[in-house]
């Protein structure tokens, strides 16, 4: 990482330059009425070489997976393949209005019929939308769901979204925004769903539960189809969250398990990058009776011809029978939960992964994933506490507490791991653990990789106890050292402003 | 292809490590009868051949870069500097993750400090946050955000019945739970008058857009007194803006907004068949701890050196889990990150430049289609780059005759979101349409007036 000080883009401003050419106006020019017109915009003058050599100069105080490995649980940071970029690119597919009548945009719309029907059969559910934005927004969208198909069936009173405590964050939040309570559902002492705490809870108010399955401590609920059962049998539906579906891909479908509606989470599983904080692209998929509910517009198939050849078997038929893709609001739709159609860019590269990977290949990134995490939790559970030791699946959490080194906090941990020139794991989180470090590597680090970090991590074990300062000072080879995180809440400075 | 480095002996190693036998004790919690299920998925293709698929797939389709387009309605077809698509494509931008650790992250976190510093001056604002997903989501985080600072006793939203139509459906999906009524677009003829008029003491927010759906500018004035109507009820007054006509028009600032936000698309993200999009959000400061989505603040570190990191966090989910200000998580940096090297690069004097190249091919179309008999103006007031023509035929024809005779995307047809406008077309004109393109639009019309 650079160690660079690099002003802001507006301090390198300097009146009368410009970093973009225009063409010449080439019609006659109209009146603009100057009680339309704004006086000033403030933004920066700066030359083209400016620009360039700012921004690069910031990408160089920046850690990306392309620079190493990112070990941050939960969030699937794997390796994204560089042909997802291109297929990105194609201006085939970048330069299509989303208003662009169907029969120009074919292609399009053949790829998104595609991609639903790959999540449908990775996954074992009857129905996908591909709208949602995110894994946050398709939590959204799942629970409007099972809002809209309890209304209907009349259940008016249920109100209440059952949550275990290993839940990601963004559960709470998203059952708050559709309406509903939360009550929280304890883990037992193996880190599953605590079953005489579900059924204390159960009752005809829950809308039904949502299960992060394999949980954030990185276990898979050893009674997921006992808990699918009594949530069923409470009149209730199955949510699953699927971020953490990398687990389970070829492994298992979380439909066979119970689960009524799940979200994908496209920038994690299906390797399309994160973009430092998104795009990422959250569909949904969800069982036969949910998918008249589904967000719209998705894409349905037409099979044009068809009826003309039935009961005539002739041997150019296929040639004959043409496919059409349109778009199509479901019957009951809770609605649009987006402009337009979703983040058609970040589908493009899921479905150059899944198309790339097939089945079998599917089965071996779980697979991978799952040996990568169970080997690092096997050569660092001797020197950090495991609070669940069982075998785990695609990520583990630790205690970043350590014996003979009481200052020493999952935070310090993580900071001094930048000076190893890896990027830390979560930490503080999930809250169930205290200073949880969350570990996830994913199948795209090699053992080489998993070892240089496993090292790490023990050397730093070390150091806490022979040079406790050494990690509380951490990280020492960074553009800046830690920050002031209290101080920049208490006194907010959002913007820049000009000196005056 | 797998993108796994594990070889056959590395995995043996570590399952001797781990201290199983086989890569299925590692599964051994998972139910034995669901295991390793059928995955129907077509065989796997190399990248040679995966590229060709979609190479051909893609080209199945018209483009914009091949075809001349008047399309807009929310999403529009710009030009962007190559210096945006060269900083994007940096690995370490696109390849990273939402800034947890501001130490190895200060590249996105100063990107999106300066952005939120552009979107600021962009509309007049005191602050941005770092990006929703697009227009229309931001559109209802600012709903969320209106009944939050009414405290939860005000339920109603009036909007615009010019408001962009698919705006509208996401806040009522976003609100079904809620217990929010949304009123106003029943009458697409209303005026900001009888806008005004729907406004009482239990009204949250009141939003307009402008330039509006159907491309007009309402009078400055009208739209003060919108807002001073809405803050004597003690609403706030919501402006959705299309920030391209902000390099030229005066900032909602100037006439009352309390929160501003659109579609920042045309900030240096391309069409993309609608996404992903970037939506841009800003407001007034006294209600900032309100806002949703990622914040990024300045502070210093350890040796008293500038440094960004993300603020404000206890708004946030991953903290207030259930009493959170919104759901969201992932928000759209990559696009913000593109609009602020979009931004800069044109910096004071070319954004300028790019609203007005709109603005003058624009209302050269519009006189020219004018002119043609049968072809009129829906609207006689201020436009920007977009305006409706109501046509001597039905729209869907026009369009199709555009397409098949001329090889011109026509415009977005009126009728599918206004019932009773089936002969109106909209076109957008922007940079990127040639004279000889709006010529070539003038004529084509003009032929499928006069044909049959």
């Amino acid at each position: 990482m650079a160690k660079i000080v690099e002003p802001l883009i507006f301090e390198l401003s300097s009146p009368g330059r410009v970093g973009a050419t225009l063409p010449e106006l080439d019609v006659p020019p109209a009146d603009i009425p100057a009680e339309l017109c704004r006086e000033d915009l403030p933004l920066p003058e700066v030359s083209e070489v400016d620009v360039v050599r700012h921004f690069v100069r910031l990408s160089r105080m920046n850690y990306g997976v392309d620079l190493g490995i990112y070990p941050l649980g939960s969030c699937t940071m794997k390796y994204n393949p560089k042909v997802n970029e291109v297929a990105a690119r194609l201006p085939g597919f970048v330069y299509t209005h989303p208003y662009q009548p169907e029969d120009q945009v074919q292609g399009n719309l053949q790829l998104m019929w595609e991609l639903q029907e790959m999540l449908k059969a990775i996954s074992g559910f009857a129905g996908v939308s591909l709208q949602p934005a995110a894994g946050a927004h398709g939590e959204l969208t799942g629970i409007l769901i099972m809002r809209a198909y309890l209304h209907d069936q009349g259940e008016t009173q249920r109100d209440t979204i059952l949550i275990p405590d290993s839940a990601h964050g963004t559960n709470p939040a998203s059952t708050a925004m559709a309406g509903f309570r939360v009550v929280e559902i304890k883990s037992d002492e193996r880190g599953n769903v605590d079953l005489e705490h579900l059924k204390a809870n159960l009752n005809d108010r829950v809308v039904g539960l949502m299960l992060t399955n394999p949980n954030t401590l990185g276990l898979f609920d050893e009674h997921v189809c006992e808990v699918s059962r009594l949530v069923h049998e409470a009149g209730g539906l199955m949510y699953g969250d699927g971020a953490n579906m990398n687990a389970m891909l070829g492994i298992v479908k979380p439909a066979d398990l119970g689960i009524d509606v799940m979200h994908f989470n496209l920038h994690k599983t299906f390797s399309t990058p994160h973009g430092g904080g998104g795009p990422g692209s959250g569909p949904v998929g969800v069982v036969e009776k949910l998918v008249p509910y589904l967000p719209g517009p998705i894409v349905d198939i037409q099979v044009v011809g068809e009826e003309e050849h039935a009961g005539h078997a002739h041997d150019d038929e296929e040639e004959m029978v043409e496919v059409f893709f349109r778009l199509v609001m479901p019957a009951k739709s809770i609605g649009r939960v987006k402009t337009f159609y979703g983040q058609f860019g970040v589908m493009i590269k899921a479905y150059t992964y899944i198309r790339m990977l097939g089945a079998e290949g599917m089965r071996r990134v779980a697979e991978n994933a799952v040996i990568n995490a169970n080997y690092l939790m096997a050569k660092v559970k001797k020197v950090y506490p495991l609070p669940y030791d069982r075998l785990c699946k695609h990520e583990f959490v630790v205690e970043g507490k350590l014996k003979d080194a009481p200052d020493i906090h999952a935070l310090d941990i993580s900071k001094r791991l930048i000076d190893y020139g890896v990027h830390p794991p979560t930490n503080y989180f999930p809250l169930i653990v205290p200073e949880a470090l969350m570990i996830e590597p994913t199948e795209t680090e090699s053992l080489e990789s998993l070892d240089y970090f496993a090292d790490a991590l023990l050397r730093i074990a070390e150091e806490a106890k022979t040079n406790p300062e050494l990690l509380h000072e951490a990280p020492h080879n960074t553009p800046v050292s830690r920050l002031d995180e209290v101080g920049a809440a208490r006194n907010p400075i959002l913007r820049w402003k000009p000196a005056e | 292809m797998v993108y796994v480095p594990n070889t056959d002996k590395d995995r043996a190693k570590m399952l001797a490590v781990i201290g199983v036998e086989s890569v299925d004790d590692l599964f051994y919690d998972v139910p034995k009868e669901l295991r390793y299920p059928q995955i129907e998925l077509p065989e796997p293709v190399s990248e040679m051949e995966v590229l060709r698929e979609l190479q051909e797939m893609s080209e199945s389709n018209v483009d914009l870069l091949h075809t001349p387009s008047f399309l807009g309605a929310g999403a529009y077809y710009h030009f962007i500097p190559s210096v945006v698509d060269t900083i994007i494509s940096r690995s370490e931008f696109y390849t990273a993750y939402t800034p947890y650790q501001p130490e190895v992250s200060q590249g996105t976190l100063q990107a999106a400090f300066e952005y939120q510093t552009m979107i600021c001056m962009l509309t007049g604002m005191d602050v941005a946050n770092a990006s929703h997903y697009d227009g229309g989501t931001a559109t209802a985080e600012a709903v969320i955000m209106a009944v939050a600072v009414g405290k939860g006793k005000r339920r109603r939203i009036v909007v615009s019945p010019r408001l962009h139509p698919e705006y509208v459906q996401v806040v009522r999906t976003y609100v079904q739970g809620m217990d929010i009524q949304v009123v106003g677009d029943e009458n697409p003829h209303a005026s900001l008058e009888d806008i005004a008029g729907l406004i009482d003491s239990n009204t949250a927010g009141v939003i307009v857009q402008v330039p509006d759906f159907f491309g007009t500018i309402e009078d400055y004035g009208a739209l003060q007194a919108l807002a001073d109507k809405a803050h004597q009820a003690g609403a706030l007054f919501i402006v959705v803006a299309y920030p391209i006509s902000l390099g030229l028009l005066k900032p909602p600032a100037e006439y009352g907004a309390d929160i501003v936000l659109g579609e920042g698309q045309s900030l240096g993200s391309p069409l993309s068949f609608g996404g992903p999009y970037l939506g841009f959000f800003a407001c007034k400061e006294e209600y900032v701890r309100r806002m949703a989505g990622r914040l990024v603040g300045q502070t210093v570190d350890t040796q008293g050196r500038r440094g960004f990191v993300l603020t404000l966090s206890t708004r946030e989910q991953h903290i207030r889990r259930e009493k959170a200000t919104s759901n969201i998580c992932t928000n759209q940096g990559l696009n913000a990150l593109a609009a602020a090297v979009y931004m800069s690069a044109l910096g004071k004097q070319g954004l300028r430049k790019v609203a007005e190249l709109c603005y003058h091919k624009a209302h050269y179309a519009a006189r020219r289609i004018a002119e043609i008999p049968g072809y009129r103006l829906l609207s006689d007031k201020p436009f920007f780059n977009e305006f409706v023509v109501r046509c001597p035929k039905p729209a869907t024809e026009i369009n199709r005759y555009l397409y098949e005779e001329w090889g011109i995307v026509g415009g977005f047809e009126v009728g599918k979101v206004c019932p009773g406008l089936e002969d109106s077309l909209m076109f957008a004109v922007t940079e990127m349409n040639t004279r000889d393109e709006i010529d070539a639009l003038v004529e084509a019309l003009r032929e499928v007036a006069s044909n049959g």
